[in-house]
């Protein structure tokens, strides 16, 4: 913990060396350590290649562990000791659902990198809050409408937590056709022969499954060596760069909806990939492309108003004016994205397996509990 | 349900439950020799599984991979058995939790330091992937077949090991009493050590094994070790033959509870609300087996007072 401390200490050093006193000071809290780690890396990494050189932001880094109490205490330090004025950083629902109500509602700006839990786009949505990445429905509602028509009798498998029920409830939502059979597994679950036999056994003719980290590369092995020949698709979380090196060619072919590519034609994307891929030596993925996003969109604000004037520095943020590397940005009133959502499939380039992009899914996509929110 | 299919699962069922056998023996006998709690025993697995990625991405062949594993879980558990372990066995229960836990953490991070954040990739070999047609159309994958055959040989080694050779003699004298053993003449220290490398080397083995079908990453070790745990409490503190026993029937009870709960709600609610109650009761059904199989023997199946 010491040496957490001691490296947070030190970003804060290397980072605010040169900040001027009329600066924005931003508390990101995000998971480094544990199972999760790498989501978080990503996202740190993207989010400080975006503010490389600026000398109005500090950056202070805090490791949540991926626990939702340690969430908690670091954000009341950062608000209360660290005094920032603009939290982001966290990857979890559960643990963005503690800690960006208590920092909203204390005056502080929170941009979400990653997560957009359902009950912060709709009722419970926030001036403050201002989620740079989607709405958890987002990406499967967009492969519903891709997949309806062709897919045929579809088998839904997600984690039985409240993500995994949001994302299957957005392709139910909006997918034309039959359902085959729809399985919840435990959250962290790692073996799942039992559910393959029953896919085997059924007479679903393609999977859609939702399982993100770990859990997407034990399915994808054992699927693979399973002998069960259905198309899998399924939304991005589990054919994202960071995960397809682990699962080989096992994943090749499967298709997944996002919101970016690597491969994405829009200006400024290419040289993200260049930048992210010479300063840490591996390929971004969709959450090093949001941690970026979010950079951006922050240096945006920061350049356009004082944070000290929130009226003015909101404003400046619900504009969005950056260059996304998705293209297409804007915010819909609930200060939810509006964006193009696209389908992708993993492909095998040399040695390296990676996504390209085959279509687009959904064109200015936003989600459907803005309707609920008074903003 | 048809009969392959509820073959298949058992089969599937069999195979997990061989695999916790793997981590819990080490566990049980570790705990019914030493005393001791070890909480880091999911790291050991964790080293595993990180040495046999390692040597198969250096090497290609999975069998050195395997190799690997043995020796680097075996290597690890003797430095922390020489290093920290030893001079926690006069201590209560607390502490040893209390230091075995700062080692889970030392080794999550150490590991993470040297191989990354991002899983690691590590694939069953090419002749054992895809699948095998087992006697009446059951196409079963090969791999999952070896896993249960490989447990089920080493099961019978430990058996021979404990039952029938001098250091086995020595393992079960020291369970019974160890100031006993040690006036006879038997350097317990030495025999502390090698327990707990034989333990660690069966942890390593499982987690390459496993590996090669789930993902290799930090923090792989924890899950399976509170299974094990429960696997040894139904079992029986100290028993191998327990663990087995223990691990057959959590193995069993996961993977059928599972997928028979949801379907026998559906006779008696919707669909989609039998799907959702019968996996949040089948995530619950082996803390009720413990339960219940402690409410008739609170010493475990084959556990002594």
């Amino acid at each position: 913990m010491t040496f957490k401390q001691l490296l947070a200490a030190t970003c804060v050093v290397a980072l605010g060396a040169g900040a001027q006193a009329d600066g924005v000071k931003v508390g990101m809290i995000t998971t480094l350590s544990g199972g999760g780690a790498g989501l978080g890396i990503d996202v740190r990494d993207g989010f400080m290649l975006a503010v490389r050189g600026n000398d109005d932001i500090e950056l202070v880094i805090e490791d949540d562990q991926r626990k939702p109490d340690i969430a908690v205490q670091l954000a009341d330090k950062m608000i209360q000791s660290e005094k920032v004025d603009v939290m982001t950083g966290i990857i979890w629902s559960n643990l963005a659902m503690a800690v960006v109500p208590a920092a909203t509602a204390q005056g502080k700006f929170y941009l979400s990198p990653n997560a957009g839990p359902s009950a912060l786009a709709g009722k419970g949505c926030h001036e403050n809050y201002f989620n740079v990445s989607w709405q958890n429905d987002a990406f499967s509602e967009a492969a519903g409408t891709a997949l309806s028509g062709e897919a045929g009798k579809v088998f839904l498998m997600a984690p039985n937590y409240p993500a995994g029920q949001d994302i299957m409830a957005g392709f139910k939502r909006t997918y034309e056709g039959e359902i085959a059979a729809e399985v919840y597994t435990k959250l962290g679950q790692t073996d799942y022969a039992a559910e393959i036999a029953q896919m085997r056994a059924s007479d679903a003719d393609q999977i859609y499954f939702f399982l993100p980290g770990g859990m997407g590369i034990s399915f994808m092995k054992q699927y693979a060596g399973s002998g069960v020949d259905k198309p899998v698709s399924g939304p991005a979380f589990s054919f994202d760069q960071g995960i397809l090196g682990a699962i080989g060619d096992a994943a090749v072919g499967a298709k997944n909806t996002a919101h970016w590519s690597k491969d994405l034609d829009v200006p400024g994307n290419a040289e993200f990939v260049d930048a992210f891929q010479a300063e840490y030596g591996r390929l971004p993925s969709i959450y090093a492309a949001q941690g970026f996003d979010t950079g951006l969109l922050l240096a945006s604000a920061v350049a356009k108003a004082d944070v000290d004037d929130a009226d003015a520095f909101r404003a400046a943020l619900k504009e969005a004016e950056f260059q996304s590397v998705r293209g297409k940005f804007s915010f819909a009133d609930n200060h939810h994205p509006v964006q193009d959502i696209y389908m992708r499939e993993v492909i095998k380039e040399g040695d390296l397996v990676t996504n390209r992009i085959v279509g687009t899914a959904a064109t200015d996509h936003s989600d459907p509990y803005g309707a609920d929110c008074k903003l | 349900m048809t009969t392959l299919l509820l073959i298949e699962q058992v089969l599937n069922g069999l195979q997990s439950g061989i695999m916790l056998f793997l981590m819990a023996a080490g566990l049980t006998l570790i705990f019914g020799v030493m005393g001791l709690i070890n909480l880091a025993h999911g790291s050991l697995y964790m080293i595993g599984a990180f040495a046999a990625a390692a040597v198969a991405a250096a090497t290609g062949s999975f069998l050195l991979a395997l190799i690997a594993s043995l020796v680097a879980a075996a290597a690890a558990g003797v430095v922390i058995e020489v290093g920290v372990i030893r001079r926690l066995y006069d201590r209560d229960h607390l502490d040893q939790v209390l230091a075995t836990f700062a080692l889970i953490l030392i080794l999550s991070e150490g590991t993470r330091w040297l191989f990354g954040s991002f899983p690691l990739y590590l694939d069953v070999p090419a002749a054992l992937a895809g699948p095998v047609t087992l006697p009446g159309g059951i196409a079963y994958p090969a791999y999952r077949l070896v896993i249960i055959l490989v447990g089920l040989v080493l099961a019978v080694g430990l058996f021979l090991l404990i039952g029938r050779t001098r250091i086995g003699i020595q393992i079960r004298a020291g369970e019974a009493d160890r100031e006993m053993i040690a006036a006879l003449g038997v350097n317990i220290s030495r025999l502390y050590t090698l327990v707990f490398a034989l333990g660690a080397a069966l942890a390593g083995l499982a987690g390459a094994l496993v590996g090669a079908i789930q993902s290799v990453q930090v923090g792989m070790g924890e899950p399976v070790l509170i299974l094990a745990f429960v696997v040894i409490v139904i079992g029986g503190i100290g028993s191998i033959k327990g663990a087995l026993v223990g691990a057959l029937l959590v193995g069993l009870t996961d993977t059928l509870g599972g997928v028979l709960l949801p379907l026998a709600l559906s006779g008696i609610m919707d669909a989609s609300s039998a799907t959702t109650v019968g996996s949040a009761l089948a995530s619950m059904l082996i803390y009720v087996l413990m339960a219940v199989v402690l409410i008739f023997r609170p010493t475990g199946l084959y556990g002594t007072a």
